[in-house]
């Protein structure tokens, strides 16, 4: 028989310490949809979806029941639209964006994303226009996220994109201020981003995927939590990252588990396991949590990013060997209104901005889920971008940023959103005018790692 | 196919006779069951066949819950994959 131990741990990992499997992310081509009418490109891409994903909830639910496991979100991510709005020229994208939100409402998914543009070397057809229309795109859906790739360790930084997004995002903000600003929560700008990201906001479908696949991915931020509240605080730093890397490997075979099973109830290949510790606003969900737990009085604390390299390195040493395929972000995320203890930390000024910068370039995203005052101006969202980016591109790894301007609101405020989103206070920022360097243009060149062969 | 059944609550009597009674009446054959009871705390656990079961999984899941909520008992129905393929390499 099963160890009565083990079944009792997998038992309390889920009841007390809010294990979960975040999302189960269905990922569909609609290369084969792309149509020099829009609305005909309309009609097949509703077609496709709803045929292809018809089964995903159902399916979902059915695996959560079986092995009594929540699967928090289901949802979906597509082509970047963008590649089918330029077989449309003259057309408003915003016509994809309604598309793909009756389709996500008409199977009951959470999120659809893809609304995005790969924009780092340049812009193609479709890419200005898709671009110009998000504001407009996530004012008027409910369930869509959008993203833009404006830079790669091989291509460097798209300088025009970069002071594009910056009014973007403000528009974003401006166009759904009596909504909390949510448009801007659906919105993250990267560099380097991966093809095969099941979390949101940032999931799109890459070119070179299959036609259509299974991405799953995990949450867990109590399990490791709480697996490290057990150990003396006296226990050596090594001991706490072989402890990190046995609970990551629990965790993430379990991701592996509900992936297989989903790939072969929905017959439809499986792609990747993310390994993110993603948190929840839940009391006892948090990654800052992990870190105070490792030692520190409070996240922000001298010695933060160092606790978050170790965890970001250790969740990924365990993960890997549990699942066949890794992929995705695979790290701790750091959103600050997702999480209890960076909201706690953030509103006692512990943490600031320039420190969660400093994590970003340790961990497997970026500047993610921070309200800044409503009267930031575009050229500082847009340096913010540069500068987030430039840690990805120098470090060949995934940045991203993704504010929250708080329209009408000053710094120390609270801006809320509800559900994981959660909410948090608005954090201050440099205003210091970056405005020549962002409106110079061009491209800052990719740097010398990206010679390679 | 098996699943792990675990009954964690306060001891009372027919705890043992309740989920059993359920599991014969769905056709779910007991393979083991290992049980304690520390301090006033009960605890079990039982390994049991559900090849040919009545009705649908989702719906014994749903029932031991049931019964569960009815004794002030925590009730979970897994299948054992999920045990396998997180202790087991």
């Amino acid at each position: 028989m099963i160890n009565t131990h083990d079944i009792l741990e997998t038992i309390s990992m889920i009841q007390d310490e809010n294990l979960d499997i975040r999302t189960v992310t269905m990922g569909i081509s609609l290369i084969d949809c792309i149509d020099s009418d829009v609305d005909r490109a309309c009609e097949k891409i509703y077609q496709k979806i709803t045929t292809t994903a018809k089964d995903l909830v159902p399916v979902a639910n059915e695996i959560e029941k079986t092995y009594g496991i929540p699967i928090i979100n289901k949802r979906i991510s597509v082509t970047p639209i963008a590649l089918l709005a330029a077989a449309c020229p003259g057309e408003n994208p915003v016509k994809f964006a309604l598309t793909l939100e009756k389709a996500a409402q008409k199977i009951g998914v959470n999120f659809i994303g893809g609304y995005s543009a790969l924009v780092q070397k340049g812009f193609s057809h479709g890419d200005l226009e898709l671009i110009r229309s998000i504001p407009e795109a996530l004012a008027a859906t409910e369930h869509l996220c959008a993203s833009v790739n404006i830079g790669s360790t091989k291509a460097g930084l798209n300088m025009d994109a970069i002071a594009l997004m910056g009014g973007v995002i403000r528009e974003c903000a401006e166009k759904t201020a009596d909504r909390s600003c949510i448009a801007a929560a659906k919105l993250v700008v990267f560099c380097n981003a991966p093809e095969d990201n099941p979390f949101m906001a940032g999931a799109f479908h890459g070119v070179g995927e299959a036609d259509a696949v299974i991405n799953v991915g995990v949450s867990g931020p109590g399990v490791v939590r709480a697996a490290l509240a057990k150990l003396p605080k006296d226990a050596s730093i090594t001991e706490v990252a072989d402890l990190i890397k046995r609970t990551a490997f629990k965790i993430t075979r379990m991701g592996q588990l509900v992936a297989q099973e989903a790939s072969r109830r929905l017959n439809i290949p499986f792609g990747i396991v993310d390994l993110s510790l993603a948190p929840t606003p839940a009391v006892g969900d948090s990654v800052a949590h992990i870190l105070e737990e490792m030692g520190l009085e409070e996240c922000g604390a001298c010695g933060t990013t160092a606790c978050l390299a170790l965890l970001n390195d250790a969740v990924k040493k365990g993960g890997v060997m549990a699942s066949s395929h890794v992929g995705g972000l695979s790290g701790a995320f750091i959103p600050v209104t997702e999480d209890a203890g960076m909201i706690a930390a953030a509103k006692s000024s512990a943490l600031t901005i320039e420190k969660l910068e400093a994590m970003t370039a340790v961990c497997s995203v970026g500047l993610d889920m921070i309200n800044i005052p409503g009267d930031t101006s575009q050229e500082v969202i847009s340096a913010i971008i540069a500068d987030e980016a430039a840690i990805g591109m120098v470090n060949s790894k995934t940045t991203a940023v993704r504010l929250i301007p708080a329209i009408g609101k000053k710094v120390g405020e609270e801006l809320s959103f509800g559900g994981l989103l959660g909410g948090g206070p608005v954090m201050a920022v440099n205003t210091r005018s970056p405005e020549i360097f962002i409106h110079r243009g061009g491209r800052l060149p990719a740097p010398l790692q990206s010679l390679k062969n | 196919m098996r699943c792990v059944i675990t009954v964690v609550g306060k001891d009372a009597v027919g705890i043992l006779a309740k989920v059993s009674a359920l599991c014969a009446q769905k056709n779910v054959n007991i393979a083991e069951v290992t049980q304690s009871v520390l301090q006033n705390l009960f605890c079990m656990i039982m390994l049991c066949d559900i090849e040919k079961i009545n009705g649908t999984f989702s719906e014994f899941v749903d029932e031991a819950e049931k019964i569960g909520k009815e004794n002030h008992l925590k009730i979970h129905v897994m299948h054992e994959d999920i045990f396998n393929s997180m202790h087991r390499i």
